[in-house]
């Protein structure tokens, strides 16, 4: 958005006209990166992750100077995905930098990643000069083009006077509503111009309202459609995470006594732990969330989206339940599944709101929701059905590796996973018992995620222990960052849980194209399954200055996670070799219903038996 | 499927049209006739679209709509109760044994020549989209060389405006 340039202040003005002295009234005069960085700092931004070029270069004089700590990363989607860990960790916004053309495109996956997951992540861009914008100058794109479908909002800033009000903003936009990434893309020009400092009083941003407080009209008809109901399932999306309302969850879940499920996005916002929680729907769900969907007749849906792989077949979702659908973004309501009470708010407002309704409505007309039935058909599913696996003759398990991470670790450690098989069994396999514990790419499904994640996680929060659990597949699209680790001193741990193969692309090939591993084999295995061990994880985290271990036998897995664990002044990268036929269950094939879930490969529960 | 017409209010900024037709694009809708022109506010400008959905993607395409930080307001036009309108310029074929015939069909719909050639005269209509598609029908056998047609616009009956109160500023929600 640029603007019609804005008169500064009459002070200067005045001043220089009368040949005086400036007063202390009278504004300096800086540059436009001078003022970038000062807003950036207005803006409560403690570290900006990024690589400098050419348009931006003006930027990173100051910032030199400046409190805010940058940290130089190798590639700019790690600088993106960095700011996406450090934002999911925090509930800050997160911070990348990068300069025009090439690195400004290498930040859009890790901007429609944050898109997609509603992380709030402000990305500055430096562009080619304004004169030269639209001549196909060097290092020129259109940055702002590119991204307009993958970000929340974009800016292109021409004026310097403009800087620390787009700055400011941004901030806001990226971090309140639905949370999501914004672009500030800046003329190299405005940057070396002078210009005064100014940080706005208020904004005008006359189309932006969103919405947070719910209409009480409707949270008393969810109320009453919960009392009504006789199989309600609380479904609960991320959403309940970004607005940090999983102690309100908590209370209504106990308050009401009905089934929860989270989410990919979700885990952590209920604990594993407590008796009501059924686990996590979709694909890859388990038979307990799954079936406690499909035969609900009442949806609590909370900060979700009905999202195609927590669905499956759209029409054959859930067909006999009553939906109540909360979300801060109003277009979520009624996209995929159609709302019977819909309520636009903060998941933590309305989840407020909904435990004073219910208590209201119990205390004044005895109206209280009674679904012990349910419950035990639910929880009896859960027992029946727990998420498990067969352990391989030979090998290691990856879920072995993963569940002894996880009780090493605890849910105080963070978690970063990459995309894939490695990913569904970190979902399943760790404990989750707190928000905020659990980051990964779950719209987009952006493999190479992992690494830069954690690493951003990590200088979010110092004092954790964060994970990566990694695949040999996604680790080897993002691994450069180990550099950034071991030099910026973030020492991460990172579980690479190595089957030398794309393994979920792997899975699918074996249960639909007849086993033929059609470009899935990357050969980073060892010798005795046939492979050239290429490249030697080992040796790689030593090159990169991070310690090296490797797992190759479940008698040496808790030395090998205990000397990880004691190592906290540098990256760790361990190798676990595991079996490579593992697969992901239980699982719901693409596009067949939610009804046809498989526990194991041709295995699936017999619903004649398990009717309420 | 039924047409709709949606009047958008829009901040009066570089890259709002890009904006408002990607979102189109890339939600699959197809955009029948787009107008984009000033308002009596300076800083807002008004697009008029129509568009050919059904009422559930409509609403969802709205919804998105309303999500672009540039997008003050949407309304969607009933064409019971709004004035709809087109302009169209077309130029005809027409010699002097068929410019008599020509002439009067420019004054039965109402329209006017604005330019006239040896053997061509270009007509001037404005009006809903049914009369200048009856226009058009018309004057085809006397031989149509080219057609420009405008987007249509689109303003609610009665003294209701939908502009009021569009301008209306967050107030201070900055941090530090």
């Amino acid at each position: 958005m640029e603007r019609a340039p804005r008169s500064t202040t009459s002070t200067r003005t005045t001043n220089d006209e009368m040949g005086t002295e400036m007063t202390e009234t009278a504004p300096e005069t800086i540059t436009g990166a001078q003022s970038l960085v000062r807003a950036l700092e207005q803006a409560d931004v403690e570290v900006i992750f990024g690589i400098p070029g050419g348009a931006i270069l003006p930027a990173y004089d100051p910032l030199f100077d400046s409190s805010i700590r940058h940290i130089l990363v190798r590639h700019e989607q790690g600088a993106g995905h960095a700011a996406q860990g450090y934002a999911m960790v925090t509930g800050k916004v997160g911070v990348c930098m990068a300069t025009s053309g090439p690195g400004a495109t290498n930040l859009v996956t890790a901007i429609a990643d944050a898109y997609l997951d509603s992380v709030p992540i402000v990305a500055v861009t430096g562009q080619v000069a304004s004169s030269v914008i639209g001549s196909d100058a060097f290092q020129e794109a259109d940055i702002r083009g590119i991204t307009m479908p993958i970000t929340k909002h974009s800016f292109l800033v021409t004026d310097p006077a403009e800087i620390p009000t787009v700055i400011a903003e941004a901030f806001h936009i990226a971090s309140t509503g639905r949370p999501g990434p914004v672009l500030v893309d800046i003329a190299k020009d405005a940057l070396q111009a002078d210009t005064i400092f100014q940080w706005p009083n208020e904004l005008a941003l006359p189309g932006y309202r969103p919405t947070t407080r719910p209409h009480n009209k409707q949270v008393r008809e969810a109320a009453r459609l919960i009392a009504e109901a006789e199989r309600p399932v609380l479904y609960i999306g991320g959403g309940v995470i970004k607005a940090d309302a999983s102690a309100e969850l908590l209370e209504l879940a106990e308050q009401t006594q009905i089934p929860v499920v989270t989410t990919l996005m979700a885990r952590g916002a209920f604990p594993d732990a407590h008796e009501l929680h059924l686990g996590m729907p979709g694909m890859h769900g388990t038979v307990a969330a799954v079936a406690g969907l499909q035969k609900a007749d009442l949806l609590i849906t909370l900060g979700a989206r009905f999202d195609d792989r927590v669905t499956g077949d759209l029409a054959s979702f859930a067909p006999d339940a009553k939906v109540i659908h909360a979300d801060i973004d109003p277009a979520e309501i009624g996209k995929n599944r159609e709302a019977d009470v819909p309520i636009v708010g903060d998941a933590r407002e309305v989840i407020g709101d909904l435990v004073r309704a219910l208590k209201k409505q119990a205390d004044e007309d005895q109206l209280v929701g009674e679904y012990a039935q349910w419950r035990e058909f639910v929880l009896g599913l859960k027992a029946k059905f727990p998420v498990g696996y067969d352990k391989p003759s030979t090998g290691l398990a990856p879920q072995t590796v993963i569940e002894r991470i996880s009780k090493v670790a605890g849910p105080e450690a963070v978690y970063a996973s990459g995309v894939g098989q490695h990913q569904m069994w970190s979902a399943h396999f760790i404990d989750f018992e707190r928000p905020r514990q659990w980051l990964n790419s779950g719209g987009a499904g952006t493999m190479g995620y992992s690494v830069p994640a954690a690493m951003g996680a990590k200088v979010g929060a110092p004092e954790r222990v964060v994970w990566a659990i990694d695949g040999d597949g996604c680790f080897q699209m993002t691994n450069q960052e180990l550099a950034t680790c071991a030099i910026e001193g973030i020492p991460i741990k990172v579980a690479v849980i190595n089957n030398s193969s794309l393994g979920m692309v792997r899975q699918w090939q074996t249960l639909f194209y007849e086993g033929r591993y059609s470009n899935t084999d990357l050969h980073t295995g060892p010798e005795s399954i046939g492979a050239l061990r290429i490249p030697d994880f080992v040796k790689l985290a030593e090159a990169y200055g991070c310690v090296g271990l490797r797992c190759e036998s479940e008698d040496e897995l808790d030395e090998v996670i205990a000397k990880a664990m004691s190592i906290n002044d540098a990256p760790v990268v361990i190798d676990f070799v595991v079996e490579r036929d593992a697969m992901v269950w239980p699982m719901v094939a693409a596009g067949t219903s939610n009804d046809d879930i498989k526990i194991a490969r041709d295995l699936a529960p017999n619903w004649e038996e398990e009717d309420l | 499927m039924p047409q709709h017409t949606l009047s958008v209010l829009v901040e009066n900024t570089p890259g709002v049209l890009a904006r408002v037709s990607s979102l189109f694009m890339r939600r699959g809708f197809n955009i029948d006739s787009l107008a984009v022109g000033p308002t009596e506010i300076p800083e807002v400008s008004r697009m008029t679209i129509v568009v050919n959905v059904e009422e559930l993607p409509l609403e969802q395409v709205t919804k998105q709509l309303n999500k672009l930080v540039n997008v003050l307001k949407i309304v969607e036009l009933d064409s019971s109760n709004a004035v709809e309108r087109e302009l169209m310029l077309i130029k005809v074929k027409a010699d002097l044994a068929t410019r008599g015939q020509v002439l009067e069909t420019v004054q039965l719909f109402r329209a006017k020549v604005v330019d006239v050639a040896n053997d061509s005269v270009t007509i001037e209509a404005t009006g809903a989209a049914a009369k200048l598609n009856a226009m058009l029908n018309v004057l085809e056998p006397f031989g149509i060389r080219e057609i420009a047609q405008s987007g249509r616009v689109a303003i609610g009956r009665g003294s209701r405006s939908i502009t009021d109160r569009a301008l209306r500023a967050v107030p201070g929600a900055v941090n530090g």
